[in-house]
């Protein structure tokens, strides 16, 4: 294992030298180059990285420019978890027949992809790799929408959400299910480490990072990306509507080891009601009006189910 | 090579699926992933067998699809190794969209093709559909007629594959059941002289040279994508046959076994000739020379390199011919059969004269018999005696029921 980098504080961290270049075609305001930069600072270690065909995709890597200082492979909408798998097993094949270029050198694999490329479509390939224990960290950027293809639903999408494939009108108040809960399925794999991580908090997710890519099998970190353009809100306010997101508990940071034992890595000193998070984005603007308030109501009730449920795992140990 | 080498007889009984599996063996592929399907599965369990006793070094990748064999054999691949895999039929058809992303990254991955039918009906016998279904995709493909091609085709392959000019992945196919379970005599090459054949892999912008990062799999739009699938249809159209013919070369120089981009068989003074390819060839072959004892010159031209279509092999071979069957072993679906229109393409300008008809048979592992060739011969004798096709151009040939004929 290599040894961990070293951050003081968030200047230092801001200004290391980018393996990820501003230069790109991703919103203003878009969380995904912050999470990149922020998992990608977190080491310095070598790393082997995939995207698969989404927004980070699609605005990094477009012939003849790359934003990319580190090899970078993209092949499908679902495959990239598997394409970074294949090349960590050329990587052990290749050390063991002794052909590799930087012999002393040990790169980390790890895949991008958004939550249409996680929880939908790519979710068997995500599912094989943990089975398989590859030593792979597989990241979701979470944006609970299909943002690349112009904002459709994806099995992320909270409900009550307006999406252009589950729209609020006028006998409908947009998404009718519930978010896919993919922390705990991955953590049903038995692997190593889960997590989730959000950019407000720099510090718990180099934290989360470097602990992934020190420990020897698969990873998966679930990154909650706020979405300036699918969310509806201003591009300044991205780092806000994060704080929003982690300080009301819709996002609860926590880690799984090994499947079963639970973490709570962030406790909000003052949780912020569920309303104003809603308050704050236009994706849930038709919610406010009187006859689907109960819905905030009910979203509420689950946000605090769910962070009883969270506390009496971490409590229980098991 | 620090794997163990494994005795083998001058001549071993193999069928066509162990006879790719131990050339993969001999070629020392670094990552093989893969996911089972008959006729194909043997190929990978050999690999995995010889992979527990030691024969070889690689990484056996047992993933949970067909789609995800080929993404981690192209992420292999693009980190700089020998890569190989296997399938048939729904396997190749559910790995379909990968396979142009492979030769879209010019990336030189073997896979055997056991060639299987494809559903519905559900069927898990030999014929081309599978093969047909990829042929634009950009890969190289080669066709094995036995298990000694299947087993010296693989190292044409590779060694054709992982040229640096070249650098686009090759399918070897075989036919399902047909060559892939039937065991023949097979002439094998030693651990050593195989090896040194295909030789050491040399990466090209591989992901693990750690102080030379690379991008691939970029997105281009209208500005970009027409140039790189255009030079990448200028490689295959303009490299890759005179590359296979200086392997084919090199081969018999070293096993002292010949092959040809397209074989001919009696095609000196040939009035009438069938086209075919697999297993067909040599069931041809053996009928032309039959009739040929009874008065008709016959001959056969076996299509060895489906992809690049070799048009000027296949216009050179029938230039002199009065009739031409073309026989295809797929479902056509609405329209004449791959065959009959890709001949018809190859000599549309060369002022042949030839009449050209299209028969299809043998769909899901129905035997082409010696009897359906013969009557076909005499069918092709009689356009050419007649100086025009007597029959309708497309024929479904032992098909139950009433006779099928078309167009």
């Amino acid at each position: 294992m290599s040894e961990m980098k070293k951050i003081k504080n968030l200047k230092e961290f801001s200004t290391s030298a980018d393996r990820f270049e501003g230069a790109n075609l991703l919103c203003p305001g878009c969380a995904h180059s912050i999470i990149v930069r922020e998992i990608l600072n977190a080491t310095n270690d070598d790393l082997i990285l995939s995207a698969s065909t989404g927004c980070l995709e699609v605005c990094t890597a477009v012939y003849p420019y790359t934003s990319w200082d580190a090899s970078w492979i993209h092949i499908g909408f679902e495959n990239g978890s598997t394409a970074v798998a294949g090349a960590e097993a050329m990587h052990k094949a290749l050390k063991r027949k002794g052909r590799l270029k930087q012999p002393d050198r040990e790169p980390k694999f790890v895949s991008f992809a958004g939550d249409g490329a996680s929880y939908d479509i790519g979710f068997q390939w995500i599912s094989g790799c943990m089975e398989r224990g590859h030593n792979i960290m597989h990241v979701v950027l979470d944006n609970e929408v299909y943002a690349n293809t112009g904002g459709q639903r994806s099995s992320s999408t909270p409900i009550g959400s307006s999406a252009t494939t589950s729209p609020a009108g006028r006998i409908s108040y947009g998404e009718k299910k519930n978010k896919k809960d993919m922390l705990s399925i991955m953590a049903a794999h038995q692997v190593p480490y889960v997590a989730q991580v959000a950019p407000n908090k720099w510090k718990d997710m180099v934290k989360k990072i470097q602990h992934g890519l020190a420990v020897d099998g698969p990873v998966f970190i679930n990154a909650m990306s706020a979405c300036t353009t699918e969310w509806k809100f201003d591009p300044k306010d991205t780092m806000s509507i994060s704080d929003l997101a982690t300080d009301s508990l819709v996002f609860p940071l926590y880690e799984i080891i090994d499947g079963h034992e639970l973490n709570i890595t962030y406790r909000p000193k003052n949780i912020v009601p569920v309303e104003e998070y809603l308050a704050a984005q236009g994706r849930f603007k038709h919610l406010f009006k009187d006859e689907y308030k109960y819905l905030i109501k009910e979203w509420q009730e689950r946000i605090d189910a769910q962070w009883a449920y969270l506390q009496r795992r971490e409590e229980a140990r098991v | 090579m620090a794997f163990d080498k494994m005795e083998l007889r001058d001549i071993e009984v193999w069928d066509g699926n162990f006879a790719a599996a131990q050339a993969l063996r001999q070629c020392q592929i670094d990552v093989v992933a893969a996911y089972p399907i008959t006729p194909s599965t043997p190929i990978v369990e050999g690999y995995a067998k010889f992979l527990a006793d030691g024969y070889v070094e690689g990484e056996f990748v047992m993933v949970e699809s067909e789609h995800a064999a080929m993404s981690g054999c192209i992420g292999a691949s693009a980190a700089g190794g020998r890569v190989a895999t296997a399938t048939s039929s729904q396997g190749l058809a559910l790995m379909s969209e990968t396979l142009y992303q492979a030769s879209g990254m010019r990336l030189p991955i073997i896979l055997n093709l056991v060639n299987r039918a494809l559903a519905s009906p559900l069927n898990v016998n030999g014929d081309h559909s599978d093969m047909y279904m990829v042929r634009d995709s950009g890969w190289i493909q080669f066709d094995a007629y036995n298990p000694q091609e299947a087993y010296d085709l693989n190292f044409i392959a590779f060694k054709v594959a992982e040229d640096h000019d070249i650098r686009l992945p090759a399918i070897v196919n075989q036919d399902g059941f047909m060559t892939s379970h039937t065991a023949q005599g097979v002439k094998t090459l030693s651990d050593d002289v195989a090896y040194g054949f295909v030789g050491e892999f040399k990466p090209m912008n591989d992901m693990l040279d750690l102080d030379h990062p690379v991008t691939h799999g970029v997105q281009t739009e209208e500005d970009w994508h027409f140039e790189h699938k255009a030079r990448q249809h200028r490689d295959l159209m303009t490299k890759v046959i005179p590359k296979i013919e200086a392997v084919f070369d090199e081969f018999e120089k070293l096993s002292g076994r010949k092959y040809n981009i397209v074989e001919k068989y009696d095609m000196d003074d040939a009035d009438v000739a069938v086209v075919c390819l697999g297993t067909s060839v040599e069931t041809a072959r053996e009928v032309a020379k039959e009739m040929r004892e009874n008065g008709i010159k016959a001959g056969v031209v076996g299509i060895r390199v489906l992809r690049p279509f070799p048009f000027m092999q296949i216009a050179e071979a029938l230039k002199d011919v009065k009739a031409i069957a073309a026989l295809d072993r797929s479902s056509p679906n609405g329209a004449a059969g791959m065959l009959f229109n890709e001949i018809a393409g190859a000599l549309y300008n060369t002022g042949s004269k030839a009449l050209l008809s299209g028969y299809v048979y043998g769909l899901g592992g129905r035997d082409l018999t010696k009897t359906h060739l013969r009557d076909l011969y005499k069918e092709l004798q009689a356009n050419a005696d007649a100086g025009k096709v007597t029959t309708q151009l497309q024929q479904f040939i032992g098909v139950r029921g009433p006779k099928l004929a078309f167009l």
